[in-house]
């Protein structure tokens, strides 16, 4: 790995990896917002980073100007050989219409309130498992031992895979985050025994067909035919990629905040009926995921010159910092009722796992504070956050107050 | 006075039927509809305009009487 110089001025060299950015964002998108409003930089063989909501908004409903064909900023631009856009290597999210509206259809139903909120007791049941666990330790470690565990295992229940698989498939999920950016060799073979897997699940969810995702995906049809098991497979695989760091640091993220806020913690703990409007609040305040396009032609967009091929950073965290439509855009108000917050993005790609995301986020800081209604920070210099473009906390010592 | 979600805009994002479960519900890929007529009474407005102002794809619409 090349060693890269640190940023002195973001509005002109943004980074989104640089150790500042990582650390604490906010006050250099604050600071963009006043002085710019969208920043440029040459890193990444060149990109753009619009800091404001109506930035944010424009790009993300303009599919004439920009492509999904890859969401993730990294130094090259995707190999020619990849599915290029409409389809794209992993639809709907990689996908340009009109082909995205046929890829995302199918996956909505299987996500949408019904089906999730039967999944609701499962997820409890799991939370509460992992609390017994931890026991009467004094310090748990809030992200690696309770948020990191919840999201891949409501996958797999999702999906209906056998219980007694949780640790491979974990170990699966490990193997997919490490490797998306990994050569296409190397992924090849790191991906074998989890594509041998899977289709041995889609073998036996067709020979034993029940109720769950994967006998969804089995049943359903694009014009009349059903799907090939790559794309069920493919599908399958997007929910991993989709739907897990995202939703654990979003739980790791709503702990960091009540371990250190003790005056909200207590309010949450003596007011249930706080919780949905908290929620929305925890997903505004942090919004873990960043998104990414690729410019699709010269032009001159938002007042700057952007060129083909250029990345144009989709900042949903700074949008909902943006004090032009949040008022005391900056302040964490635990009961704010209003709040049009972009956390799981606008337009087409909205989030499909929404529904889903925001029940394993309630019903895992309901279970916590109720097995534990007072706790702070170990030690808070010694949380660390990811880097990239899901943001949450991953070593999170709380120390447990009786 | 009348509430209606622009099928074209709402992109299900499930504020609404959230917030005012009596007068926003979903279909089967997870959009919002409203309930029935969709018409408001004093008691039903205000819950009609916090959907509103939660909704982050400006979907909701509500039609005031004169
Ligand atoms: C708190 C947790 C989550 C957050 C903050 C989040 C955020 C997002 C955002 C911002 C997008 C928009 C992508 C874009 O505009 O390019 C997205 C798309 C997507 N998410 Fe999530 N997500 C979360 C959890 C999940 C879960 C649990 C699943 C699946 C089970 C999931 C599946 C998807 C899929 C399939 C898409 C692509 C939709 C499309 O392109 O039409 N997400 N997510
Ligand atoms: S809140 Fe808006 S986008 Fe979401 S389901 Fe309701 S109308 Fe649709």
């Amino acid at each position: 790995m090349t060693i890269k110089p640190p940023v002195e001025d973001f509005a002109t060299d943004w980074d989104h990896t640089d150790p500042q950015w990582v650390q604490d964002p906010y006050p250099i998108w604050e600071d963009l917002r006043q002085r710019c409003p969208v920043a440029h930089t040459e890193r990444f063989g060149g990109g753009w980073f619009p800091a404001t909501h109506e930035g944010v908004s424009m790009v993300a409903k303009d599919t004439e100007n920009f492509t999904s064909r890859t969401v993730v900023v990294g130094n090259g631009r995707p190999d020619d050989d990849a599915l290029p856009a409409p389809i794209g290597v992993a639809p709907p999210i990689t996908s340009d219409p009109p082909f995205h509206a046929i890829a995302r259809r199918i996956m909505l139903p299987a996500l949408a309130p019904g089906p999730v909120n039967e999944l609701e007791p499962q997820v409890r049941a799991l939370c509460r498992r992992l609390l017994d666990n931890l026991g009467d330790h004094e310090i748990i470690n809030g992200g690696m031992d309770y948020a990191q565990y919840i999201p891949p295992t409501v996958i797999q229940q999702l999906l209906g895979f056998p219980a007694e698989d949780e640790e491979t498939f974990r170990e699966f999920v490990h193997v997919i985050m490490e490797g998306v950016d990994h050569p296409e060799e190397e992924r090849i073979e790191e991906f074998a025994p989890i594509e041998e897997y899977l289709r041995v699940q889609i073998e036996d969810h067709r020979e034993h067909p029940r109720d769950d995702f994967t006998n969804y995906l089995l049943n359903a049809e694009i014009e009349g035919n059903k799907l090939q098991d790559e794309h069920i497979a493919g599908t399958i695989i997007l929910t991993l990629v989709a739907g897990i760091d995202t939703t654990w640091s979003a739980i790791g993220a709503a702990l960091w905040h009540l371990a250190s806020h003790p005056d909200d913690l207590a309010r949450l703990v003596n007011e249930p009926d706080l919780m949905p409007v908290a929620i929305e609040e925890f997903l505004r305040f942090y919004a873990p995921v960043t998104m990414a396009r690729l410019v699709k032609h010269d032009m001159e967009y938002l007042g700057c010159p952007m060129k083909e091929d250029d990345w144009l950073l989709l900042g949903f965290p700074a949008a909902n910092r943006d004090p032009a439509v949040f008022k005391d855009a900056d302040k964490f108000i635990i009961d704010r009722v209003e709040n049009r917050h972009v956390a799981f993005g606008l337009g087409i790609h909205r989030c499909a796992g929404s529904n889903l995301a925001r029940m394993e986020l309630r019903v895992a800081i309901e279970e916590f504070i109720a097995r534990h209604p007072r706790f702070e920070l170990a030690d808070p210099s010694d949380v660390t956050w990811a880097p990239g473009q899901v943001r949450g906390p991953r070593n999170l010592p709380i120390r447990i107050l009786r | 006075m009348k509430v209606t979600i622009d099928a074209d805009l709402c992109q299900g994002q499930g504020r609404c039927f959230s917030i005012a479960p009596n007068l926003f519900g979903f279909d089967e890929l997870g959009n919002g509809v409203v309930i029935g007529d969709g018409i408001l009474t004093e008691g039903t407005l205000e819950q009609a305009r916090l959907a509103q102002s939660n909704c982050p794809e400006h979907a909701i619409f509500i039609e005031e009487d004169r």
